[in-house]
């Protein structure tokens, strides 16, 4: 196996001189089981072992059993609950006004796919740099069940009875919306998700992963292709998706040809080893492609759908200065009093 | 200027006209939008401003792009009075479609200027008509096909300067300040001006009152709308993130804040930009990207219009809960509903007091004039800083959107305050942090800002009910102490909100209470019923919640009249709602059909109230 940042995961303490501990969060309140609470521990692994300073990052979330979990995540980081499906317009708003922290966002599929779609349509279209998780599970859970957006056409609720429309893929939205990270997974592939988080992490714009997260009390029948079973039977993985840090000698005993290597703008690197097929994550249209076959085929398509590092972020397009504008001091934000005379004069 | 020539023109006068009105007339041009008459307008109100002679300019238009009728109003009056009024003196008629109905506003013995396209009318004999052959000066000054309709209305200007006896040389100055000194479009322009004035100099036999004569100019004074102003204020109270949705009438406050923050607030040496202004996708996500910068600690503000505070709802809760320091103009137009978008109201302050539901109420600035409008522009960031909340300015059409008359804009007399915000060295120190919990007795916590490097610092926030440490609590207990804190606040930041502005008459046996806009033609009209024998006392209102002030002037007087601009008296209802005591003393006066009111209304309203309560 590589020598890629994991071994330091069976360290005590990482690069910050942080253990574990440092990036828990309080107890969940989740249900036993539940898919988000198996992700908020990835989340919690991959920045411990990235070594992101907890203080560094913001953890946004929107309303639902998905946007209780930044709670249950790294409590050293500041947080914020905000409305049903309006987490993008206060992440875009925190991140343009502190570039330097890392912003996460926690959603699920009622907050992204249903009243969160414009705003999630948008943030992507900004590329407001961001790791967008999507904790997708087909199902609204705090209300006590009834269909998402993203629920299977012909799936069936014990309450809701047969849902009767098309589900939205909300990778196939994002590749739509020019995202430059579009990534799916499945909350029982503990390994994928946290080395589509680091690669996620180390993005820089608006990635998105879409998660299948099951929902173990309203949505978790065998025949559901939101449950445990379904995932584990169907998952068909793109890749072995590894991140390596820039100063880790890739050593990986394959074939020629087997492997691909992206650098990212950190000069980390994503390594993706080859498994059924090839598989080219740069081509947009091949990945919508992928995305319709998956649909058809009765499989959970999971792994980097789409990579493109060439679009500008937020902060670029808005051609901010480098310090936070947040840390900004009256000297820089007052205009002088002459400056105002000068002002005045045009309406004199 | 000498006396002497006063003297003989209005010798002169006498044989054509009545006695000569000087500086005291209002004038409406009613023609079509998107014809260009806009600089023709502006010209006339800046000259007439820069002779020194009291102006406003109004504009009355549709919402439509071209074609439908616009009036754009200018009122000039020695003694300062600058507010609507219902009938004007002069009238420029270039509309055909609405001559009619503009002339039944035109006063008996006033002065209609008209195309001569149009057919003179046979029913008002009672005024005095001036075609103008705009057609043939066009034709004379011979523009570019494009440029036709816009130098046209060049044509009533160059009329209205010779008849008026407006200084002609200040009309070329005001074309020099608003073509930016680009010399041909000034040229040309002048060109059109100089013809038609010649023309009517030679044509005309001027038989109506009305003149302009210079007066002595405070050159400190500024010729501003209250949006321009509004945006300046909040470049000099440090906006770093402003987001915001197109809306009439806001738009123009955050277009101002585009135009003027490249130059006022980019990086001198690498040109970058301390500031961002973002056009969101809705109001909903204007009002969301504010609310995450002011999360972060940058200052943040949106500007929007009642249809947008409407969107906003939700996330004024949720700022107003979670204590998130934002800024939000709302600009007011007529509402219910799209209502009338182009035109003014006062129709938010119930709206915007409890925007959001549950016990959410909020605190509300309220500026009457530009002046205020920068004033309160730099202020409501200290406020919202200070107070961990949002901070709204009620402002509206009128006020934003219309030149105004203004005493110069202020430099800010206190330095920032971001209000209490603790340090890592300060978290360092105390070796503890709850989030919420009232140190100091105000009601307001100490928060932290994300990004701040201390492992103590970091807290959830939240729009679900917490305790003092910011933890989601469903406590019946935790519940009462937020919100008894959060009032407490309120209170604490009721104390710091601009006080009303209150002038008092001898004798006065009434008072009035009014907000906003409306400010010069209550003005106005406490100098007409002052001439009638009914001196009145006056107070303005300038935030909500109110100060003390506010209960002590109603205690002062027998009656008090409370004047805006919506149906139902919402500012009135407030007054009862914070002093039943005091509910009997206060009388409704309202009038909202789109057009600002005017001192003659506003006395008649007050004398017909005074005359029912004697009748009782």
């Amino acid at each position: 196996m590589a020598n890629n940042g994991n071994e330091r995961s069976s360290q005590k303490i990482n690069e910050l001189g942080l253990s574990k501990a440092d990036y828990k969060g309080r107890p969940t309140t989740l249900c036993q089981g539940c898919g988000h609470n198996s992700i908020s521990s990835q989340i919690m692994a991959a920045c411990y072992e990235l070594s992101i300073p907890p203080e560094k990052v913001i953890k946004l979330s929107g309303i639902g059993c998905s946007s209780k979990s930044p709670t249950y995540f790294m409590s050293r980081s500041h947080g914020f609950n905000t409305l049903h499906g309006r987490m993008p317009s206060i992440a875009t708003g925190a991140s343009i006004a502190n570039r330097s922290l890392k912003t996460i966002g926690v959603s699920g599929d009622g907050d992204t796919a249903s009243i969160g779609i414009g705003q999630f349509i948008h943030l992507l279209r900004r590329n407001v740099p961001m790791l967008y998780i999507i904790e997708n599970n087909g199902v609204y859970g705090l209300t006590k069940g009834q269909f998402s957006a993203t629920a299977d056409k012909g799936q069936k609720l014990k309450k809701m009875g047969v849902n009767p429309f098309m589900p939205i893929d909300l990778c196939m939205e994002a590749l739509i919306a020019n995202c430059g990270f579009v990534a799916r997974s499945f909350a029982g592939d503990p390994k994928q998700v946290k080395e589509l988080l680091k690669s996620a992490l180390n993005f820089n714009g608006t990635a998105v992963i879409d998660i299948i997260s099951p929902c173990v009390t309203f949505n978790n029948r065998d025949e559901s292709t939101k449950s445990y079973s379904w995932g584990l039977k169907h998952e068909y993985p793109l890749h072995d998706v590894t991140w390596v840090p820039s100063y880790d000698e890739i050593e990986m005993d394959i074939e020629p040809g087997e492997i691909m290597e992206v650098e990212l703008h950190n000069e980390s690197r994503l390594v993706l080893k080859k498994l059924g097929r090839d598989y080219d994550t740069s081509d947009r249209l091949a990945a919508m492609q992928l995305l319709e076959d998956s649909c058809c085929a009765e499989i959970l398509l999971t792994g980097l759908i789409y990579l493109n590092q060439d679009q500008e972020t937020f902060q670029s397009v808005e051609n901010l200065v480098e310090e936070p504008l947040a840390r900004l001091k009256q000297d820089v934000l007052r205009p002088s009093e002459e400056v105002l005379e000068e002002v005045m004069t045009h309406f004199r | 200027m000498g006396k002497s020539k006063i003297k003989q023109e209005e010798a002169a006068d006498k044989k054509r006209a009545p006695s000569p009105i000087v500086n005291d007339f209002t004038l409406v041009v009613a023609t079509v939008n998107g014809s260009g008459s806009q600089t023709s307008n502006l010209a006339l109100v800046r000259a007439l401003f820069r002779m020194g002679i009291p102006v406003s300019g109004r504009n009355l238009f549709p919402s439509n792009i071209k074609g439908l009728p616009t009036w754009y109003t200018i009122r000039v009056n020695a003694n300062g009075h600058t507010a609507n009024k219902r009938m004007c003196d002069l009238l420029v008629a270039i509309n055909m479609t609405t001559f009619h109905e503009d002339l039944a506003k035109l006063k008996q013995g006033g002065v209609c200027c008209y195309d001569d396209r149009l057919a003179e009318p046979t029913d008002r004999q009672d005024v005095i008509f001036y075609p103008i052959p705009i057609r043939a000066l066009v034709k004379e000054v011979n523009p570019s096909k494009e440029l036709r309709e816009y130098i046209a209305n060049m044509a009533y200007v160059g009329v209205l300067t010779e008849i008026l006896a407006i200084d002609i040389d200040e009309i070329r100055r005001a074309l020099e300040t608003h073509f930016g000194g680009r010399e041909k479009s000034i040229a040309l322009n002048m060109r059109m001006i100089e013809l038609a004035a010649s023309w009517a100099r030679e044509n005309l036999s001027k038989r109506d009152p009305y003149r302009v004569e210079r007066m002595p100019r405070d050159e400190e004074r500024l010729l501003v709308d209250g949006n321009t102003a509004a945006a300046l204020g909040a470049i000099y109270g440090g906006v770093s993130v402003a987001s915001w949705y197109p809306i009439t009438p806001a738009s123009s406050l955050a277009e101002a804040l585009e135009y003027y923050l490249p130059n006022l607030r980019s990086d001198p040496e690498t040109g970058k930009a301390t500031y961002a202004v973002i056009q969101a996708e809705d109001e909903i996500a204007a009002i969301g990207m504010a609310i995450g910068a002011g999360w972060v600690g940058a200052r943040a503000m949106t500007s929007t219009s009642g249809p947008g505070i409407s969107l906003m709802s939700e996330f004024a809760g949720l700022a107003f809960f979670a204590e998130i320091p934002i800024v939000i103009w709302d600009v007011q137009r007529m509402g219910p509903s799209t209502g009338l978008p182009t035109r003014t109201s006062q129709g938010d302050v119930l709206p915007v007091r409890f925007l959001g539901h549950g016990d959410t109420r909020h605190t509300i600035l309220i500026p009457g004039t530009p002046q205020e409008c920068f004033e309160f522009g730099w202020r409501a960031f200290d406020l919202a800083e200070r107070y961990q909340t949002p901070i709204f300015v009620l402002s509206d059409l009128d006020l934003g959107m219309n030149l105004w008359i203004s005493e110069p804009f202020q430099f800010p007399d206190e330095a920032m305050d971001r209000g209490k915000v603790l340090t890592a060295e300060v978290l360092e120190e105390l070796g503890e942090y709850a989030r919420y919990r009232d140190v100091d007795g105000d009601g307001v916590a100490p928060r932290t800002i994300p990004g701040t490097e201390h492992p103590l610092a970091a807290f959830f926030t939240r729009g679900t009910g917490h305790d003092e440490s910011a933890i989601y609590s469903e406590k019946a207990e935790d519940w009462d102490a937020n919100i008894q804190r959060l009032w407490r606040k309120l209170e604490t930041a009721r104390q710091a909100l601009p006080t009303p502005i209150t002038q008092r008459m001898d004798d006065a046996r009434i008072g009035i209470i009014a907000f906003g806009s409306t400010d010069p033609a209550i003005l106005e009209a406490r100098d007409i019923l002052s001439s009638r024998g009914t001196p009145t006392d006056y107070l303005r209102i300038r935030a909500i919640p109110f100060s003390e002030d506010v209960a002590q002037f109603i205690r002062n007087q027998q009656i008090v009249y409370v004047i805006e601009i919506n149906t139902d008296g919402q500012m009135h209802a407030l007054l009862q709602l914070e002093y039943p005591e005091l509910a009997t003393k206060v009388v409704s006066l309202t009038k909202n059909n789109g057009v600002p009111i005017s001192a003659d209304w506003a006395v008649e309203a007050i004398l017909e109230a005074e005359e029912e309560s004697h009748g009782e």
